[in-house]
């Protein structure tokens, strides 16, 4: 049991580093800005669930590929891929539903610190 | 009128190149592997906990575990502290759903000068916007497809 | 085509004053500047209004240093880096002063300077304040990112200067004369690379300074020191490439105000940048040189990267700009 526990976490830390260190790779070899790099792997998240990829991923490592955004785009495609199942209803709103708790977390969280907390000038 | 295009010199664009200074390679993927395995831990950490004391499973499960590593993105930008390991990690901070928090509440902060709703609530989504467009718009997509796919077979 | 300008009276520089955040203070030149801030906010609720309020303070200062009364003052000319500059706008407001409002990016200080010279020169005005600001986290907000947000600085960087620096020119009194000044053109060799502003801008301050000495027949041995105004690291040293081909050789003479304030680093970050950068050296560092006769002839080359944030999310490229101003005791 105790093992198994580590070895969870061995698995969530090297999966989960992997995907990080692609994209430090796309930082290093493009020009490619951070908002570009959380929309394309927000993609390939979505597309590798889409052909029924992601899944096995999430399987494996747990919360190493559910924490990276990507882990997010799995969200959205399984919820759609579930709702397909339904009705045609379901198969539009089915992604969002599944994602909802992070949208509004993000939207809650996002103007709660706002409030509260001014932002910083650096010095390096 | 002259565009961008009949501007390049193509001989100083390469010297340009030749001379400008590389990212370290090897430091910086490493760095993003370390902080993007601990982001990643910490998350496996919180799902263990949820899992053992709330007895919470799959999707339901999967949110709240979102939900917190959102919370502490938020909370670390708050604190200032987010900009510091983003300098250090790099790819390993930005990819994380932590990183995605960093992105909403960094430009929600900046512009609070600008008011509470055209500065706050309107900046909120200037890095962040374009993930919620194309991550919903592709999972309609996706939705659409598989609802044809199943009626057909 | 006439680019440099002969000023026959010769304005002086009587005065000069200086402020800088506390990033610029820790630097090299800290024991120069007038007047070091503990706070980049200034007491400010918003870095705008304390990149106008530094401003303000350098202006006032100067001309308390050049001993003149605010009502000797004929004009103010300055600029800065923000949308409309309103930073110099909202500074001069404190003044009942006629204001000139000038941008060439970070080439607007030697742009004041020559804007001022010649109104000066012609006999127009007695006394002309040329000043500039630039703040980090104002520009960073208009040309970058929200300061809180986690991404990395690429190696090839600049840091923006979070400073003010403000010049006294007079038609009478004691200090450096303005001999000089060549206007530069736009230049722009296609680099698209909003990060790479030293090599956006190297063609420019290359070109200025070869015509500068095409059209004065002097050589860089005649000047004690030539200060381009934020190439940076990379920069710099693209300009010594780019002129040695040309035969003119800058190696011993040749310094750079964004290599001059901070201490640097070459592999993580080039150097500071700004419209502040080149007018805090010079209203600190250099001026204080001069004064003391240790840098006897001066060539100031201020160089400006022409983008905004718009036209580069078109993918236009970056239009370099540098004007030269030289200057001797």
């Amino acid at each position: 049991m105790v093992w198994e526990t580590i070895f969870m976490f061995l698995k969530a830390f090297a999966v989960g580093g992997a995907i990080c260190t692609i994209a430090q790779l796309l930082i290093n070899y493009t020009k490619i800005t951070s908002g570009k790099i959380l929309v394309s792997f927000l993609l390939a998240g979505i597309v590798l669930q889409a052909i029924g990829v992601y899944q096995y991923i999430v399987d494996f490592a747990g919360a190493g590929a559910t924490v990276p955004i990507s882990g997010f785009g799995y969200l959205l495609a399984k919820g759609a891929m579930e709702g397909a199942k339904e009705s045609l209803f379901m198969a539009i709103t089915g992604g969002l539903t599944s994602a909802a708790m992070g949208v509004t977390a993000a939207i809650v969280f996002g103007y709660f610190f706002a409030l509260i907390c001014k932002s910083r000038s650096k010095k390096n | 009128m002259k565009t961008s295009e009949n501007c390049i010199n193509r001989n100083y664009l390469n010297y340009v190149k030749s001379v400008c200074p590389k990212t370290k390679e090897k430091r910086s993927l490493f760095r993003a592997f370390l902080v993007g395995g601990i982001i990643c831990s910490i998350g496996q950490a919180i799902r263990l906990i949820f899992e053992s004391l709330l007895g919470l499973a799959g999707d339901e499960l999967a949110a709240y575990v979102s939900m917190v590593m959102i919370f502490l993105g938020a909370f670390l930008t708050g604190l200032g502290v987010y900009d510091r390991i983003g300098k250090f990690a790099g790819g390993g901070s930005i990819v994380p759903i932590t990183g995605f928090a960093n992105s909403v509440v960094s430009p929600a902060m900046e512009f609070k000068t600008e008011g509470y709703v055209y500065g706050v609530a309107s900046k909120m989504f200037i890095i962040a916007g374009p993930i919620i467009v194309f991550g919903v718009a592709s999972s309609v997509l996706v939705g659409i497809l598989y609802f044809i796919g199943y009626r057909i077979f | 085509m006439t680019r440099t300008i002969f000023f026959k009276n010769q304005p002086r520089i009587v005065g000069t004053s200086s402020v800088a955040g506390p990033k610029e203070c820790a630097g090299s030149i800290k024991e120069y500047i007038q007047t070091k801030l503990e706070n980049d906010d200034y007491g400010e609720k918003s870095f705008e209004k304390a990149e106008s309020r530094m401003l303000y303070t350098a202006i006032k200062n100067s001309i308390i240093n050049a001993k003149r009364k605010e009502d000797e003052i004929d004009a103010i000319v300055a600029g800065d880096l923000l949308n409309q500059i309103t930073s110099s706008t909202f500074a001069t407001r404190n003044f009942s002063v006629a204001y000139l409002g000038v941008y060439n990016a970070c080439a607007t200080f030697t742009e004041a300077l020559t804007v001022g010279a010649m109104l000066v020169d012609g006999k127009y005005m007695n006394n002309v304040v040329c000043a500039t600001s630039s703040h980090f986290a104002s520009a960073e907000r208009q040309y970058r990112y929200p300061l809180e947000l986690g991404c990395t600085r690429p190696p090839q960087s600049q840091w923006t200067v979070t400073g003010a620096g403000s010049c006294v020119l007079s038609a009478n009194g004691t200090g450096p004369k303005i001999t000089c000044a060549t206007i530069g053109k736009i230049v722009d060799y296609g680099v698209t690379d909003a990060n790479n502003m030293g090599a956006a801008m190297a063609p420019a301050a290359a070109d200025t300074i070869l015509r500068h000495f095409k059209d004065t027949g002097l050589s860089p041995s005649d000047y004690d020191l030539i200060a381009s105004g934020d190439l940076g690291a990379l920069g710099s040293r693209i300009l010594k490439d780019l002129v040695w081909e040309k035969g003119v050789n800058l190696e011993k003479r040749h310094v750079d105000c964004g290599e001059l304030v901070y201490n640097l680093i070459e592999s993580e970050f080039q150097g500071g940048s700004g419209a502040g950068c080149s007018s805090l050296v010079f209203s600190s560092y250099l001026y204080t040189k001069m004064k003391e006769k240790k840098i006897k002839r001066l060539l100031l080359v201020a160089t400006g990267a022409l983008l905004s944030s718009t036209s580069s999310q078109q993918g236009e490229s970056i239009p370099g700009i540098a004007h030269a101003v030289s200057m001797e005791v």
